[in-house]
C-alpha cells in the first residue's frame, strides 16, 4: 500500500467580500500518495487553484480557510501561523505558478532568487551560488554560469518557467504543486517542461499535484485525477479509468467535447450553459442546471462524494445510470 | 505574529459605502459652508470687511470679533468670509480654463498626431524643467501684479498638465479596439471623439482637477502672500496673512485664522475630490 | 561599464533642452512691455547708462545676434550686475546657492524619513485603522499652506518656546545652520512626505498583490526577507521617479519658505528681484532653477538605472 503524503479533509475556502460570500472551495477531500502525480482538472473558476493556495497558505485576501484539515505527513497546516508555515514551504512543499513573468521579481538577479531558498542553511555565499548554477543546469538551462547573473526580463518564457522549477525544487521538497505550469507557454515548450517535471519528480522521489484545465496534460502526466466543478470534487479515480469509464455527467461532457481526429466536419459537442457564480450557488448539485441526467432530487439535495468502485469516487445521485457511459479510450483486455 | 487561518464566517453589509463614509460627509459640509460664505457673505459676515475702525484695532479674538481685528480695526472674520469667494474662484477658475484649453489641445494633438503632437510633447517636456511656482512667478514678473495677472499666470502654466493627461488618454483609446471598430463601422471622427473618447477622458480629467484645485488655491494664496497676486485691500486669505505678518509676535490671530481656513477648505475639497474619484472609478468608464 | 555609457548619454541629452531653456529665458525680457534696455538698466537709470546697456547687450541688433551675445555671456558666467545690490549677479548667486541646496536636500531627507516607513505601513495595513489615519494625515498635510505652517512653527518654537531662531541665517557652524534650517525644512517636508506616502502606499498595495511576492513566500524565506528584498525594492523604483518631481517642487517652494524665514537663498533672491524689478537677476535666477531641475532629473535617472535592471543602458 502506498504511503499518504498529503491528506486534505473537507477543505472549505471562502472569500468574504463586502457584498457577497464566494465559496471557492466548498468541501474538498483527497489524498496524494508518495511518488504519484495527482491531477486537479476543471474549468476556470472551479476552485482548483484556490485549493492549492489553501494548502500552501498563500490565499489572497480576503480568502480564508473556514473549515477542514490539511495534513502534510500527518501535520495539520490549517491554523498555523505564517512563521510556522515557513518551515514547510520550500523544504517540504513548493509551488510553480502559471505565469513565470509575473512570478519572478523584476529587480533581482536570478542567482539571488535561487540563493534565497538556502537562507536558513549554513552555506557560504560561494556554495549557494554554485548550488544555483547546478540547479539551472539540472533544469536544462544552457550556460548556467553566465545566465545566473541575469535578470528575469532577459530570460525567455520557457527559461523563466525552468528557473521557477529550479527555485521550487532547490530545497528538495516532497510535494510540488504545479498550478497550470504550461498554460502560458508555446506547445513545444509545454512538452519540454512537462517532461522536465516528470524527470525531476522521479529523480527526487517527489509527489506532484498538477493543476490544469487541459485533459491532454492529464493524460500525459497523471497517475490519479480529481475533476472539480464549482468548488467541489465531482469525480476522482486513476487516469486510465477517467478516460475509459467516466461516471460523472460533467466528466463525460468534458470527454465528449474533445475533438475526435477520426471525425471530420460536424459540430463539437459542448456542455450547455455556463459555470455557476460561486457567490450564488444553487441549493442542490451545482452541475444540475447543465446536466443531462438532472432529476428533481438533483435540484434540492447536493450529492455526496461516494466510492462506487475501489479507488473511484463520484458525486452524483444517478451514478448507477452512468455505468453505461462510454469513455474515449478502451483498455486492452476489456470489453467496450 | 498574526494568526493565519481562522474559521469566522463572513460578515455582510449592504449600504453604499461612499455615501456614509465620514470623509465624504465632512468634505461636503466644509465645501457647503465655503460656498455659503462665497455666495452670501453679506448675510454671514457681521461687519463690513473694509470698514476701518481705529478704536478697535489689534483686538484678540472675542465674542464681538470672532477672529479678532487687524491693525486698521477691521474685523478679520468678516474679511475672511468675504475673501472666500476670491480664493474659491482662484481654485475653481484657475483649473477650469486650463482644463478646457489644455484638454482641447491634448485631444487634437493625440487624435491628429504628427507634427502637432510632437510639438506639444517637446514643448511640455521643456517647460517641465521649470518648477511650477517659478513659472507662475516669472509670468507675474512680466505681466505685473494683480488678480487678473494671477489668473493669467495660472492659466498659462496650468494648461500643460491637462494637455498631457488628455493626450495620453486619447492616445491609448485611439489604439483601442472599440475605437477601431467604430471607425470600421464608418462613424465620423467627430462622432467617435464625442461619444466614445470624451466621456472616458473627462472622468480622469476631473479626478486630476480635484487635487489641482487645491494646489491652485494654495499657489494663488502664496503669490498674494508675497504681494504679487491679489493686492490689498482685497481680502484674499493670503493677502490678509501678509498684512498680518509684521504683527505676528503679538497678534498672531491675523495670520492664523485665514491660514486655518485655507487649510480647512483645502481639506474639504480634497475629501470631495477623493470621493468623486472613488465614484468615477467604481462606476466604470 | 555600461552604466557609464548611460550616464554620458543622458548628460548629453540635456544639452538641447538646456539650449531651448536659454532661448526662453532670453525671450523673457523681450516679453515685458517697454524698452528692454531700460528694463534691464532700471527705471531710475540715467539715459547714458541705458544706452551703454543697449550697446553691451546688442539690443539694437537683430534678435539672433542678441541671443548669441546672451548665450556667450551665460557660458562665461557674465550675468550682469544686480540693480538691487549693485554687485555682479553671478557672485550673489554663488553666495546664496549653497543655502538653497542645503535646504532642499534637508527637506527631501526629512520627507523620505517620514514617507518610507509610513507609506509602507499604510500599504501593508491597507484599509485598516493605520492606513486610514495615515491617508487622512497626508490629505491634511497637502492642504496646509507652507507659509502658514512655517509661521505657526515660528510662533510656537521661536517666539513662545525660544528653542529655535525665528528666521535668519547663521552660518557659523553646522549646528547653527541646522537650527536655522530645521523649521523651514520640516515645513517643506510635509507636502513632500504626504505625496511620497501616497505613492509608496499604492506601490506597496500593488506589489503585495503580485504573484512574485506569493512565489517568494512559497520558497519559505522569512517575512522580513520578503519585505526587504521583494516588496521594498520594487516599490522604491517608482518612489525614486516621484522624488525628482518633488525636488523640483521643493525648489519652487523655496521662494516662499525662504521669504517667510528670511533665509538668504536663491528663493528669497527671486522674490527680492521681482519685487524690485531687478530683471537682470530675475532672468538669471529663472535659468538657474531650470538648470537645477535638469540636473536633479539627470541624477535621478542615473540612480533609477541602478535600481531597475529593465532600463536600457
Amino acid at each position: 500500500m502506498a504511503e499518504v503524503l498529503l491528506e486534505v479533509k473537507d477543505l472549505k475556502t471562502y472569500f468574504p467580500t463586502r457584498d457577497e460570500l464566494v465559496k471557492a472551495v466548498d468541501g474538498v477531500s483527497f489524498c496524494v500518495y508518495k511518488g504519484e502525480t495527482f491531477g486537479l482538472v476543471g474549468e476556470s473558476g472551479c476552485g482548483k487553484s484556490q485549493t492549492c493556495r489553501s494548502i500552501l497558505g498563500l490565499l489572497k485576501k480576503p480568502g480564508r480557510v473556514v473549515n477542514g484539515q490539511i495534513l502534510l505527513n500527518g501535520q495539520n497546516l490549517v491554523g498555523l501561523m505564517e512563521r510556522e508555515l515557513r518551515k514547510y514551504r520550500g523544504k517540504q512543499m513548493s509551488v510553480i505558478f502559471q505565469e513565470p513573468m509575473t512570478s519572478l521579481s523584476p529587480v533581482m538577479k536570478i542567482k539571488k532568487q535561487i540563493m534565497e531558498i538556502y537562507d536558513d542553511q549554513p552555506m557560504t555565499r560561494k556554495e549557494k551560488k554554485q548550488k544555483a548554477i547546478d540547479l539551472l543546469r539540472m533544469v536544462g538551462i544552457p550556460s548556467p554560469e553566465t545566465r545566473v547573473e541575469e535578470y528575469t526580463h532577459q530570460f525567455s518564457g520557457g527559461m523563466r518557467q525552468r528557473a521557477m522549477i529550479a527555485m521550487a525544487l532547490g530545497a528538495k521538497p516532497k510535494l510540488l504543486i504545479a498550478d497550470e505550469p504550461t498554460t502560458a507557454l508555446d506547445v513545444t515548450i509545454q512538452d519540454q517542461i512537462m517532461k522536465l517535471i516528470n524527470e525531476l519528480k522521479q529523480e527526487m522521489d517527489m509527489s506532484v499535484i498538477l493543476v490544469t484545465h487541459d485533459l491532454g496534460v492529464i493524460a500525459q502526466m497523471c497517475d490519479r485525477v480529481a475533476v472539480m466543478y464549482a468548488g467541489l470534487i465531482m469525480e476522482m479515480c486513476d487516469v486510465v479509468t477517467l478516460f475509459a469509464h467516466p461516471r460523472h455527467p460533467y466528466t463525460y461532457g468534458l470527454m465528449r467535447s474533445l475533438p475526435d481526429p477520426a471525425v471530420k466536419g460536424g459540430k463539437l459537442t459542448a456542455i450547455a450553459g455556463s459555470p455557476p457564480n460561486l457567490a450564488h450557488l444553487p441549493e442542490g448539485c451545482p452541475f444540475a442546471p447543465r446536466c443531462t441526467l438532472c432529476g428533481e432530487i438533483c435540484k434540492k439535495q447536493r450529492p455526496e462524494l461516494v466510492e462506487i468502485a475501489p479507488g473511484h469516487a463520484v458525486r452524483c445521485h444517478f451514478a448507477a445510470k452512468t455505468a453505461a457511459y462510454q469513455g474515449i479510450i478502451t483498455v486492452p483486455g476489456e470489453e467496450a | 505574529m498574526k494568526k493565519f487561518h481562522d474559521s469566522l464566517p463572513a460578515k455582510r453589509r449592504k449600504l453604499p459605502a461612499w455615501l456614509v463614509a465620514p470623509s465624504f460627509v465632512i468634505g461636503c459640509l466644509i465645501v457647503l459652508v465655503a460656498l455659503a460664505f462665497s455666495f452670501f457673505p453679506q448675510l454671514i459676515a457681521p461687519y463690513d470687511p473694509n470698514k476701518i475702525n481705529i478704536l478697535a484695532r489689534m483686538q484678540a479674538p472675542s465674542s464681538a470679533h470672532l477672529f479678532g481685528t487687524d491693525n486698521y480695526g477691521r474685523d478679520i472674520f468678516s474679511r475672511v468670509v468675504w475673501g472666500t469667494q476670491i480664493d474659491l474662484s482662484i481654485g475653481f477658475f484657475g483649473v477650469l480654463v486650463p482644463l478646457i484649453i489644455g484638454g482641447i489641445i491634448g485631444l487634437l494633438a493625440a487624435w491628429y498626431g504628427g507634427v502637432l503632437d510632437s510639438l506639444l510633447m517637446r514643448f511640455t517636456e521643456i517647460m517641465m524643467a521649470f518648477p511650477f511656482t517659478i513659472l507662475v512667478i516669472a509670468i507675474i514678473s512680466i505681466l505685473g501684479n494683480g488678480t487678473i495677472n494671477l489668473y493669467v499666470a495660472l492659466w498659462l502654466v496650468g494648461w500643460m498638465s491637462y494637455a498631457k493627461l488628455v493626450r495620453a488618454e486619447v492616445f491609448s483609446l485611439k489604439e483601442s479596439e472599440f475605437v477601431e471598430a467604430a471607425r470600421v463601422a464608418g462613424f465620423s471622427d467627430a462622432r467617435i471623439l464625442l461619444r466614445h473618447v470624451l466621456p472616458n477622458v473627462i472622468s480622469s480629467s476631473i479626478v486630476f482637477a480635484a487635487s489641482d484645485m487645491v494646489l491652485c488655491m494654495l499657489t494663488g494664496a502664496a503669490m498674494s502672500f508675497l504681494g504679487l497676486g491679489v493686492q490689498p485691500p482685497t481680502s484674499e486669505w493670503g493677502a490678509i496673512m501678509n498684512e498680518g505678518r509684521s504683527y505676528i509676535t503679538y497678534a498672531s490671530w491675523m495670520t492664523f485664522y485665514p491660514g486655518l481656513l485655507l487649510c480647512i477648505t483645502g481639506v474639504g475639497l480634497s475629501l470631495l475630490g477623493d470621493a468623486a474619484t472613488d465614484i468615477l472609478r467604481t462606476k466604470g468608464r | 561599464m555600461r552604466q557609464l555609457n548611460y550616464i554620458l548619454k543622458r548628460t548629453l541629452q540635456i544639452i538641447p533642452v538646456l539650449l531651448i531653456v536659454t532661448i526662453i529665458t532670453f525671450l523673457m525680457i523681450h516679453l515685458i512691455p517697454g524698452d528692454p534696455a531700460r528694463i534691464l538698466a532700471g527705471e531710475k537709470a540715467r539715459q547714458a547708462t541705458v544706452e551703454a546697456m543697449r550697446i553691451k547687450l546688442g539690443l539694437d541688433k537683430p534678435l539672433y545676434v542678441q541671443y548669441w551675445i546672451y548665450l556667450k555671456d551665460l557660458v562665461t558666467l557674465d550675468l550682469g550686475t544686480s540693480l538691487q545690490y549693485s554687485r555682479p549677479v553671478v557672485d550673489i548667486i554663488l553666495e546664496r546657492l549653497p543655502l538653497t541646496i542645503k535646504l532642499t536636500l534637508f527637506s527631501t531627507l526629512l520627507g523620505l524619513l517620514f514617507a518610507i516607513p509610513l507609506g509602507y505601513l499604510a500599504g501593508i495595513k491597507k484599509d485598516k485603522g493605520a492606513d486610514h489615519v495615515i491617508r487622512l494625515s497626508t490629505l491634511v498635510a497637502i492642504a496646509m499652506p507652507s507659509f502658514w505652517v512655517g509661521l505657526l512653527l515660528m510662533i510656537v518654537f521661536s517666539i513662545n518656546l525660544k528653542w529655535l531662531p525665528a528666521g535668519g541665517w547663521d552660518p557659523t557652524s553646522a549646528w547653527t545652520q541646522f537650527k536655522c534650517l530645521l523649521m523651514p525644512a520640516f515645513t517643506q517636508s510635509l507636502m513632500t512626505a504626504a505625496i511620497l506616502i501616497r505613492n509608496m502606499r499604492n506601490s506597496v498595495v500593488d506589489i503585495t498583490r503580485q504573484d512574485y511576492v506569493d512565489f517568494a513566500r512559497s520558497k519559505g524565506i522569512s517575512a522580513r526577507a520578503v519585505r526587504n528584498r521583494h516588496i521594498f525594492r520594487n516599490s522604491m523604483v517608482s518612489t525614486v521617479t516621484l522624488l525628482s518631481m518633488r525636488m523640483a517642487a521643493l525648489l519652487g517652494g523655496s521662494v516662499i519658505i525662504e521669504t517667510v524665514f528670511s533665509l538668504p537663498g536663491i528663493g528669497k533672491l527671486t522674490y527680492e528681484a521681482i519685487s524690485s524689478r531687478d530683471y537682470t537677476t530675475v532672468q538669471s535666477v529663472v535659468f538657474l532653477f531650470a538648470l537645477l531641475v535638469l540636473v536633479i532629473n539627470l541624477l535621478t535617472d542615473i540612480v533609477y538605472s541602478f535600481l531597475d535592471p529593465r532600463v536600457k543602458l
